[in-house]
C-alpha cells in the first residue's frame, strides 16, 4: 500500500503565531511561503476570530484556498530553545507562484529538524572528529584546531594548492550571499585557492561561459516574460518537474491563454493569441505533455532530436532566420556585433540539420518560424529558456553560443516577452572576491585528488559520490586515500594533538588525503571525511538569495539550528580566525595576518561584509530594508532606496547595452564538431543504451533530505530508468526490476520504470540519488573549460533481481496528465 | 497499566505531601483549576452506508461523499484484487476526489483507473492505495477505509490523510 501518514486532523495556528517571510529554499523559482510559529501548548480555534486566517475553519475551504495547510507543512521545532508548532505555507500574495507549493517546497515544515516529532534526525548537531575508529562529538575550538592544524602544516609544504576546496556557489539551502562570502573571502580573500570546485561541477567555471562571454548575463529577464511572449522555447528544460511554480504560474497562462489580457494591456500596439511553446528534448518529459493538455497539440512542437545535436538546430534556426528576412536588423545594427561573422561561420542548411538532428525539414523550418516569423509585421517574441540538456550536454560552450545567437538575431534579449535565459537549479546567491586566480580553464579538481594530488581537502555542502561524473572511480580512490589518514589516525591517541597532527601528515606523505566535510547530515562522502563541521540550513538562519528572475529575498529566521549547528559564514570565519591563532604559533605573522577580518557575530554582519559592501547596488541593501520587501522583494540589482523601498531591475539589457567593453553583445561562431567529450564516441559504440539522466518532480536535488521522506522513499526506493516496452522484452525485465547500468567506466543500479514514450535505446535515469549513483557510468570527459557532459552518457543493462519487496506495491503507470 | 499505576500514585503522594504542608500551617487549599473538556485522541469517524456491492459496476466510478456531503469522494468496483480492497472480491476502493494538492476536482481514467487532476495534472493510481504516479500533492491520495456486511452494503468508517480545505476530516 502507497505510504499514509494516517493525521487526520492538524493543529489550527492561532491569531497572534508569529508569521516569518520564508522563500522555499530549494529551487531556484524561489516561492515565497510564510513560517507561522506559535508555543506548543497553544492553538488557534475553528472561529474566525480564533485563527490566523480570520476564516471559519469549521467549514470545508474551497479549492486554492489560503486557509489550509497539509500534514507535510507543519511540525514542532526549536526556537529559541522553545518548542513551537510551525507551519510553512505557501504565500498567495507573493507574484512568483501566488500561493502554489510544489510537491518539494510544500514538504519544508515535515522536512524541518524536530527532536519532538522525530524528523531528520540525520541532521548533524555537533562537530564530529575521527577518533577511536568512528566519528565521535567534539567542540567547535577541538575541531577547527585541528583542521587549522593540518590545513596550516599542508600549506607550508605545498603551499595552497595543496587545499582542495569544494564549496557551494548557490543561493537557498547550503547556500546564499551569507555564506558564499564567508566561504569566498576565507578561500579568495585570505588565500588564492586555485584548486576548487562548485558542488555540481569538476572545477570552478561558469555553466554558461558562453553566454557571458557574449556579454549577455543569463539571467536577464523576468518571470513575467513567459505570460508576454508570443513563443516560448524550451531547450533540455523540464520545466513542469524542476521549476514547477515558475511553469504552472507564468508559462500555464500564456499557453492557456489566460494572459491575453495582459499583453494586451502592456504591449497594444500588435496582435496577440495563445502562447505556442517548442520544446527541444529527445525525451518526452510531463512538460511537452502539459503544455499539449493546455495550448492544443496545435500549438506544441516537440523537437525530439538525436541527443547532443541540439547545436545544429540552432544554428540551422540562425541560417533559416536569417535567410528568410526575419531577422532584428535594427537591433543587430545597434547592439551587436560580428552577426555576418557568426552567420557565415555557423551556415547550416535544414537539410544539413535534419539529417544530423533526426528531425525532418518540415519541422525545423516550421519551428524557425514560430521563433521569428513577424505576426502582422511585427517582430515575434520569443523566449528561450535552457537548462541542464544544454549545460550538461555535448560541446555545451558551442551549444549555449549558437542558442543565444538565435536570440540576439531576433532582438529578443532586454525586450518585453523575450529573454535568453539559463531556467536554474538551485537559487543564485553569489558574493565573493575575485576568482581571476583560478585561471580558465580552471583546474580539473576530481582529475588532480584521483591523480593522488593535495593533502587537505575541505567540502562544503557538496556529495560528490553522489553528483559528479566519473564517479565511480572518485569513489574508490578518495575512499583509499582517506583511509589511509583515518588508519594513521587509529594508531595515536586523540588528546596528544601534536603527534596527531604528525600522523596525519605523515600519511599525506604516503598518498593520504585529510577530508573536511561541512554539510548538514553525514553525507555519502562525508563517510570518508575526518572531520564533519555541521551547518544551520535556511530559517535556521536568517539568509537572502535571488531566484531565476534575480529576485532577491531574505528568509527570516524561523528556528533554532540544531544543537550545536552554525551558519556556514560563522563556520568560515571560526576556520579562518583558527587559521590566524595556528600560523601566528608557527611564526608566521604576515600570513596570519590575511586571515583577519572575520570578527563577525551574526550572518547579518557576513551579509553588511559581503553583500552591502561588494555586490552591484549591494549599498541599497540591508535586513532591515529586506524585511520590508517581504516576499516578493526586488529585483537585482538594486539601483535606489526611494520612499521605503528598494528599487530593482525588471530586465537587464533594455537599454540595449550588453555586457562586454563596447557595450555589443558579441555573436559567437559555433561549428559542430560532433560528440566533442573525449571518449563519448567510443562509449557510444561500445554500449548499447543511452543513459539519458535528470530530475524527478518529487525529489529535491540528490535527496539529501529527501533521503529521510518516508512520502518520497515510498515512491522511489530505487532511482527509476525509464524504458521503452520494447528494450525491457529484450531485456527480459519488468515493472520494478533491479538493473544493473554498467559501462567502462562503472556500474550501478536502477528500477525499471516502463516508459511507452521512450525511444528504443534511449533510457533516462534519476540523477544523483544515493540508492543508485548514475554518474558512475558517466565518463571523465569535458569539454576544454572542463565543464562535464553528463547527458550523454551510454551503458549497457543487464538484469539484477526481480522487483524486491519494498518496490512491489508502486505504481508503474505513465506520469503523463490524462484527462478524464 | 503498572507504570501508569506506579504514576497516578506518585502524583498522589505529592498531593497528599503538599496538603499535608497546607494543614499544618492551617492555610486553606487553593481551588483547584478549571477542568479540560474530556477530548478523544482520534478523530471520531462516521460510519456510513455509501453504497451496496449490487450497485458497483467494474470499472465505473460510483459518486458518494465521505464523511459528509462536503467531501466528495468514488466508490470503485476495480475487477482485480488489491491490496486493502473490500467486498467478496477485494477489488472495491473508496477514495476523496478533491485533489490534496490544491483542492480541484479529480476525474476517473476507466483506461488505467487513475483519478487526474486539471489543475496541475497530479495523478493518482486507484490500484496501489491512491499512490500519486506523478504531481504536486505531497500526500497520497486519502482513502476509506471500508467495511462491507453481509447484504452487501459498503460502509465507509475512515480516512487515512488529512482531507483538503479542512484542518479536521470530521468538521
Amino acid at each position: 500500500m502507497a505510504y499514509k501518514r494516517h493525521v487526520d486532523r492538524l493543529p489550527i495556528i492561532p491569531a497572534d503565531a508569529k508569521k516569518h517571510n520564508v522563500t522555499c529554499h530549494y529551487c531556484i523559482v524561489g516561492c515565497g511561503y510564510h513560517a507561522y510559529t506559535w508555543p506548543v501548548n497553544k492553538q488557534g480555534g475553528t472561529e474566525a476570530a480564533a485563527n490566523a486566517f480570520g476564516v471559519n475553519l469549521a467549514e470545508q475551504q474551497p479549492a486554492e484556498t489560503a486557509a489550509w495547510y497539509a500534514p507535510s507543512m507543519y511540525n514542532i521545532v526549536k526556537q529559541d530553545g522553545k518548542d513551537v508548532h510551525i507551519v510553512i505555507k505557501p504565500d498567495a500574495d507573493c507574484e512568483v507562484n501566488s500561493g502554489l507549493g510544489s510537491v518539494r517546497g510544500a514538504r519544508m515544515g515535515e522536512l524541518r529538524f524536530s527532536t519532538a516529532r522525530g524528523s531528520q534526525l540525520q541532521r548533524l548537531t555537533d562537530p564530529m572528529v575521527w577518533r577511536y575508529g568512528q566519528m565521535q562529538p567534539t567542540s567547535w575550538d577541538d575541531a577547527l584546531d585541528l583542521v587549522a592544524r593540518v590545513t596550516a602544516a599542508v600549506i607550508k609544504e605545498q603551499g595552497e594548492d595543496g587545499l582542495f576546496v569544494s564549496v557551494f556557489d548557490h543561493g537557498g539551502s547550503a547556500g546564499g550571499y551569507e555564506n558564499t562570502w564567508g566561504t569566498g573571502k576565507f578561500y579568495f580573500g585570505s588565500m588564492k585557492v586555485k584548486n576548487i570546485r562548485i558542488h555540481n561541477r569538476p572545477a570552478y567555471n561558469s555553466e554558461v561561459h558562453a553566454t557571458r562571454d557574449m556579454g549577455v548575463g543569463e539571467l536577464n529577464n523576468c518571470y513575467e516574460d513567459a505570460e508576454l511572449a508570443d513563443t516560448l522555447v524550451s531547450v533540455g528544460n523540464n520545466p513542469l518537474e524542476t521549476q514547477t511554480n515558475y511553469f504552472l504560474n507564468h508559462w500555464v497562462p500564456n499557453l492557456r491563454g489566460t494572459s491575453i489580457q495582459k499583453k494586451q494591456e502592456q504591449l497594444p500596439d500588435e496582435p496577440h493569441a495563445n502562447g505556442r511553446i517548442i520544446f527541444v528534448d529527445p525525451r518526452r518529459t510531463v512538460s511537452v505533455n502539459a503544455a499539449e493538455a493546455e495550448t492544443g497539440k496545435d500549438n506544441v512542437m516537440h523537437l525530439a532530436i538525436n541527443s547532443g545535436t541540439d547545436m545544429v538546430l540552432f544554428n540551422a534556426w540562425l541560417t533559416e532566420i536569417a535567410d528568410k528576412g526575419w531577422v532584428d536588423k535594427a537591433f543587430i545594427d545597434a547592439s551587436t556585433k560580428d552577426f555576418d561573422k557568426a552567420l557565415a561561420a555557423n551556415r547550416t542548411t535544414v537539410e544539413q540539420a535534419a539529417e544530423i538532428t533526426g528531425l525532418t525539414v518540415e519541422q525545423i523550418r516550421q519551428s524557425a518560424a514560430w521563433i521569428a516569423e513577424p505576426k502582422e509585421g511585427k517582430r515575434r517574441r520569443t523566449m528561450f529558456a535552457y537548462e541542464k540538456g544544454l549545460i550538461w550536454g555535448n560541446d555545451n560552450y558551442r551549444t549555449n553560443a549558437a542558442l543565444v545567437n538565435v536570440a540576439l538575431a531576433t532582438g529578443n534579449v532586454g525586450r518585453e516577452g523575450g529573454g535568453c535565459v539559463r531556467m536554474g537549479g538551485h537559487q543564485e546567491g553569489y558574493v565573493r572576491p575575485s576568482d581571476a586566480h583560478v585561471g580558465r580553464p580552471a583546474a580539473y579538481v576530481d582529475k588532480l585528488l584521483i591523480e593522488g594530488k593535495g593533502g587537505v581537502h575541505h567540502i562544503w555542502a557538496c556529495d560528490h559520490y553522489k553528483t559528479t561524473l566519473n564517479a565511480h572511480q572518485f569513489n574508490m580512490v578518495y575512499k583509499k586515500r582517506t583511509d589511509i589518514v583515518k588508519d594513521a589516525m587509529n594508531a595515536v591517541p586523540y588528546g596528544d594533538g601534536a603527534s596527531m597532527v604528525k600522523a596525519i601528515t605523515d600519511a599525506i606523505h604516503a598518498g593520504g588525503l585529510f577530508s573536511v566535510d561541512v554539510d548538514i547530515i553525514p553525507s555519502k562522502i562525508g563517510a570518508a571525511s575526518h572531520v564533519w563541521l555541521p551547518a544551520a540550513e535556511s530559517g535556521e538562519m536568517n539568509l537572502t538569495s535571488m531566484n531565476g528572475e534575480r529576485r532577491m529575498r531574505l528568509v527570516e529566521r524561523y528556528m533554532d539550528p540544531p544543537g550545536n549547528a552554525k551558519p556556514d559564514c560563522l563556520i568560515a570565519a571560526g576556520l579562518a580566525q583558527h587559521m590566524e591563532k595556528v600560523l601566528r604559533e608557527m611564526g608566521d605573522n604576515a600570513y596570519a595576518d590575511q586571515f583577519k577580518g572575520y570578527d563577525w557575530k551574526t550572518e547579518e554582519d557576513a551579509f553588511m561584509d559581503g553583500y552591502n559592501k561588494n555586490a552591484g547596488g549591494g549599498e541599497h541593501v540591508t535586513y532591515e530594508r529586506l524585511r520590508a520587501m517581504g516576499n516578493n522583494g526586488f529585483q537585482e540589482p538594486a539601483i535606489g532606496f526611494e520612499d521605503g523601498k528598494i528599487v530593482g531591475t525588471k530586465r537587464l539589457y533594455t537599454d540595449g547595452k550588453f555586457g562586454t567593453k563596447d557595450g555589443k553583445a558579441t555573436f559567437m561562431e559555433a561549428q559542430w564538431r560532433g560528440l566533442q567529450a573525449p571518449g563519448k564516441e567510443e562509449q557510444k559504440k561500445n554500449n548499447k543504451y543511452l543513459i539519458n539522466n535528470g530530475r524527478a518532480n518529487q525529489v529535491w536535488q540528490n535527496a539529501f533530505l529527501d533521503q529521510e521522506s518516508e512520502f518520497v522513499m515510498d515512491r522511489w526506493p530505487f532511482p527509476f530508468i525509464e524504458m521503452s516496452p520494447d528494450d525491457m522484452t529484450e531485456l527480459g525485465v519488468k515493472n520494478g526490476d533491479l538493473v544493473e547500468v554498467f559501462n567502462e567506466s562503472g556500474s550501478t543500479q536502477a528500477m525499471v520504470y516502463p516508459t511507452p514514450t521512450a525511444r528504443k535505446g534511449e533510457t533516462f535515469m534519476l540523477f544523483g540519488f544515493p540508492t543508485g549513483v548514475q554518474g558512475n557510468v558517466i565518463n571523465a570527459g569535458t569539454n576544454e573549460l572542463i565543464l562535464p557532459n553528463y547527458k550523454q552518457t551510454w551503458a549497457n543493462i543487464r538484469k539484477i533481481s526481480d522487483a524486491p519487496e519494498g518496490v512491489r506495491h508502486l505504481s508503474f503507470k505513465s506520469q503523463e496528465y490524462m484527462a478524464g | 497499566m503498572d507504570r501508569c499505576n506506579r504514576l497516578v500514585d506518585v502524583g498522589r503522594r505529592q498531593f497528599l505531601r503538599g496538603s499535608a504542608f497546607a494543614a499544618a500551617t492551617a492555610v486553606a487549599l487553593p481551588t483547584m483549576p478549571a477542568k479540560a473538556a474530556p477530548s478523544l485522541a482520534l478523530v471520531e469517524y462516521p460510519s456510513n452506508k455509501l453504497a451496496n456491492v449490487a450497485n458497483l459496476k467494474p470499472n465505473e466510478p460510483f459518486d458518494v461523499t465521505y464523511p459528509d456531503g462536503d467531501a466528495p469522494g468514488v466508490l470503485l468496483k476495480l475487477g482485480t484484487k488489491v491490496e486493502g480492497g473490500a467486498g467478496p472480491d477485494g477489488d472495491i476502493v473508496g477514495f476523496s476526489t478533491i485533489c490534496p494538492h490544491k483542492g480541484f476536482p479529480l476525474n476517473f481514467n476507466a483506461d488505467d483507473r487513475t483519478l487526474n487532476c486539471p489543475g496541475h495534472y497530479s495523478r493518482f493510481d486507484c490500484e496501489a492505495g491512491g499512490q500519486q504516479i506523478w504531481g504536486q500533492s505531497t500526500a497520497n491520495l486519502p482513502q476509506y477505509a471500508l467495511r462491507v456486511d453481509d447484504k452487501g452494503d459498503i460502509y465507509a468508517e475512515g480516512l487515512d490523510e488529512l482531507l483538503y480545505g479542512r484542518l479536521s476530516n470530521v468538521l
